[in-house]
């Protein structure tokens, strides 16, 4: 449709616009509809208690911390969802690699390394996302060779992983976990500091302008239309201004007055007047998010597997014609996705400082939806892995508003349960009008 | 063009091929060959066992027994890799296109182009498809798009694209022109002039006894899962072929 008008008209200046950026419309919508939640609550926030609070560093800090455990899981199931299976295991094997990675690192390494020993926390990270990927495999092998339906499979592995982390603990919350290993959870310490986030904003940055210099490059190479120069700038330049923000957002947020005694006590640093300011910078479960996400979208849009998971949701059939082993693509994606289970039940456990079999309870659910939001399409073939953790932020969004301006659990749960509902069918709207 | 004999080896030879689905004989002891240059039609009622034949050399289904020859050496086929490896390129009757991807991902899809870190590389491939495209239908433009988005005639042409780019020495065509109109059925009978005359043998499985006379130089019939026969097409009218797939008799017995 809009392609007859475009070419029989002059386009319009938005149309241009998008086309010469060749920018993604849904990714847009997303980062409004974003936006809308954020300055809404904060404005809801400002008229009925007198306080934003929402627009703050610090309560955006902690919205990136807390989104971390759910957007590392949602970038796998983005996989699992796309080959038009599901996985409803995902919270009960994150309580279960938490337990593992709990009694590992309170029961056994004290007694053969001694509390506190500096190899404690990698063991027990490598142990917990092995047995993640272990339990994935498992789960892929039924579905793949075994032909059980995923939803099955799963739903037994809700059960199972569940039941199996109460016996591992017998219903013990484990702790104190590792001092290292608390670290990956966020808090004043688990972050990298103002240094740190301004070299992890530079590194972004120079990455951001060598993709737009190389992509360019090779569209020259092989004789492709070329965006326009002022393109090119205009995404360089909102694309480092975002890193920038992010940077200057996360280091705006000062550590608690209470740490910075405690902290200058311990380093003999005499407190000015007025105060010491210690940024937070960006908390290491967020880089560890940032880090999948740069991985993840790698592996989806440049490997031959991420095409292969593609080609199996568009056209199952096709795909094995093709000579793609689509079984044993299932058990690596399903063994993927128990990784970055593992991985988030190392940020879930380490933010809470404690192991128990109760961690990450209705998380598959968040995580679904999450990647459902994002655009992931139930029917298989379509989903992104940026598009997953937008919809991981806005969820996670949604509720910390809605905690910020006092709504009760009753009331969240209802409105995270419609906008689920809603985010599809504008979803469906959206697909059928760029058809 | 019938009347040339067919010496030497065959490209391919399929010797009494047997499969069976939960006791059905869908192939029961089938055996057909063909020669460099040579088109062979495949035809049969709905259910007569050409598809699933097909689908046993282009390594989609496992024979229980018999053996295929390719260029007179035993060959193994288990796989659709195996049978690409043997350079049989297939387009299937639902032409096996992943509709979410693009053109160029289809046609490299199982063997995508990689740059030297092992990354796909969508640039190079979207380039060499624009090559085979410009060749095989030069209207054909929408690179970007999901073959979703294309229509009956274009799709068809990114799965011919596809048999035809990895240099096919044997191809299966799967009803090409099935979905087709006049124009574009032009067009594909036009290509396997073209291939027959690159030295490249095609299987052509067709319900159009027409499609038949003008394009195969053989034509195998098949009925029940059982060969009726195999003839020259020239020997032969519309009506004996019609007989031999509704009736099952050889022309030469019947008459």
């Amino acid at each position: 449709m809009s392609e007859h008008s475009a070419t029989r008209n002059q386009p319009g200046l938005v149309q241009r616009f998008m086309r010469d950026t060749e920018l993604d419309t849904r990714l847009l919508g997303m980062l409004g509809a974003l936006a809308l939640i954020w300055v809404g609550f904060h404005v809801y926030g400002a008229l009925s208690n007198g306080f934003g609070a929402f627009l703050t560093p610090r309560n955006l800090w902690n919205l990136s911390v807390q989104t971390a455990s759910i957007g590392i899981m949602a970038c796998g199931m983005v996989l699992v969802i796309i080959t038009r299976h599901i996985d409803l295991s995902v919270g009960s094997v994150l309580g279960f690699c938490a337990v593992i990675m709990g009694i590992t690192q309170v029961w056994f390494l004290p007694k053969l390394v001694g509390l506190e020993h500096w190899s404690i926390w990698i063991i027990a990270c490598v142990v917990g996302m092995v047995a993640g990927t272990l339990v994935g495999a498992i789960h892929g092998w039924l579905i793949a060779y075994l032909s059980i339906p995923a939803f099955i499979v799963t739903l037994g592995g809700l059960l199972v992983w569940r039941g199996a982390a109460f016996l591992i603990t017998r219903g013990e919350t484990i702790s104190p976990l590792d001092s290292t290993f608390k670290l990956l959870g966020g808090g004043p310490n688990g972050a990298v500091g103002a240094t740190g986030s301004w070299i992890v904003g530079i590194i972004a940055a120079i990455a951001v302008v060598a993709m737009i210099i190389m992509g360019r490059a090779r569209r020259k190479r092989f004789d492709f239309r070329l965006r326009p120069i002022w393109a090119e700038w205009f995404i360089g330049i909102i694309s480092v201004g975002a890193v920038v923000g992010a940077v200057l957002l996360v280091n705006a947020y000062p550590w608690p007055t209470g740490i910075v005694r405690r902290y200058a006590a311990a380093n003999d640093i005499e407190i000015p007047e007025g105060g010491l300011f210690i940024s937070h910078g960006f908390a290491i479960p967020v880089l560890i998010l940032l880090a999948v996400i740069v991985v993840m979208t790698v592996v989806m849009n440049r490997t031959r597997f991420g095409r292969y998971v593609y080609a199996i949701g568009g056209n199952p059939e096709a795909a094995a014609l093709a000579g793609i082993n689509t079984r044993w693509m299932t058990v690596k994606i399903f063994a993927l996705m128990g990784f970055l289970t593992g991985l988030s039940a190392v940020v879930a456990s380490a933010r809470l400082g404690s192991a128990t079999n109760a961690l990450g309870t209705l998380d598959e659910l968040y995580v679904i939806a999450a990647a459902v939001i994002g655009g992931t399409s139930l029917s298989g073939g379509v989903g992104t892995i940026y598009g997953a953790v937008l919809g991981a932020f806005v969820m996670q969004s949604l509720q910390t508003g809605m905690v910020l301006i006092g709504f009760d659990a009753a009331v969240q749960q209802v409105v995270v349960g419609g906008v689920l509902v809603l985010a599809v069918y504008l979803d469906n709207l959206y697909r059928r009008s760029s058809k | 063009m019938s009347s040339k004999t067919n010496t030497g080896t065959p490209l391919i030879d399929m010797r009494d091929i047997c499969i069976s689905f939960g006791g059905v004989h869908a192939v029961d002891h089938v055996s057909v060959d063909l020669y460099p240059g040579e088109v062979v039609g495949l035809l049969g009622h709905n259910g007569a066992g050409k598809s699933t034949l097909i689908k046993i050399l282009s390594g989609a289904y496992k024979m229980d027994s018999g053996e295929i020859y390719v260029n007179g050496e035993r060959a193994d086929i288990r796989s659709p890799r195996d049978a690409r490896r043997y350079n049989i390129e297939t387009i299937y009757q639902t032409l096996a296109l992943a509709d979410n991807l693009d053109a160029a991902s289809n046609l490299f899809l199982g063997r995508e182009l990689t740059s030297p870190l092992g990354l796909v590389d969508d640039d190079a491939m979207e380039s060499e498809a624009r090559k085979i495209m410009a060749r095989l239908n030069p209207n054909f433009q929408k690179f970007k798009d999901p073959v979703s988005a294309l229509s009956g005639g274009q799709r068809q042409s990114v799965a011919i694209a596809r048999a035809v780019y990895f240099n096919a020495q044997i191809l299966i065509m799967d009803e090409p022109t099935a979905a087709l109109g006049p124009h574009e059925t032009q067009m594909v009978s036009e290509l396997i002039t073209q291939l027959k005359a690159e030295g490249i043998g095609i299987f052509l499985i067709s319900h159009d006894i027409h499609d038949v006379m003008e394009l195969c130089d053989r034509a195998s019939v098949m009925k029940n899962g059982k060969l009726v026969g195999t003839v020259d097409v020239a020997d032969v009218t519309d009506d004996d072929l019609l007989s031999m797939i509704i009736l099952g008799k050889q022309p030469g017995k019947a008459a």
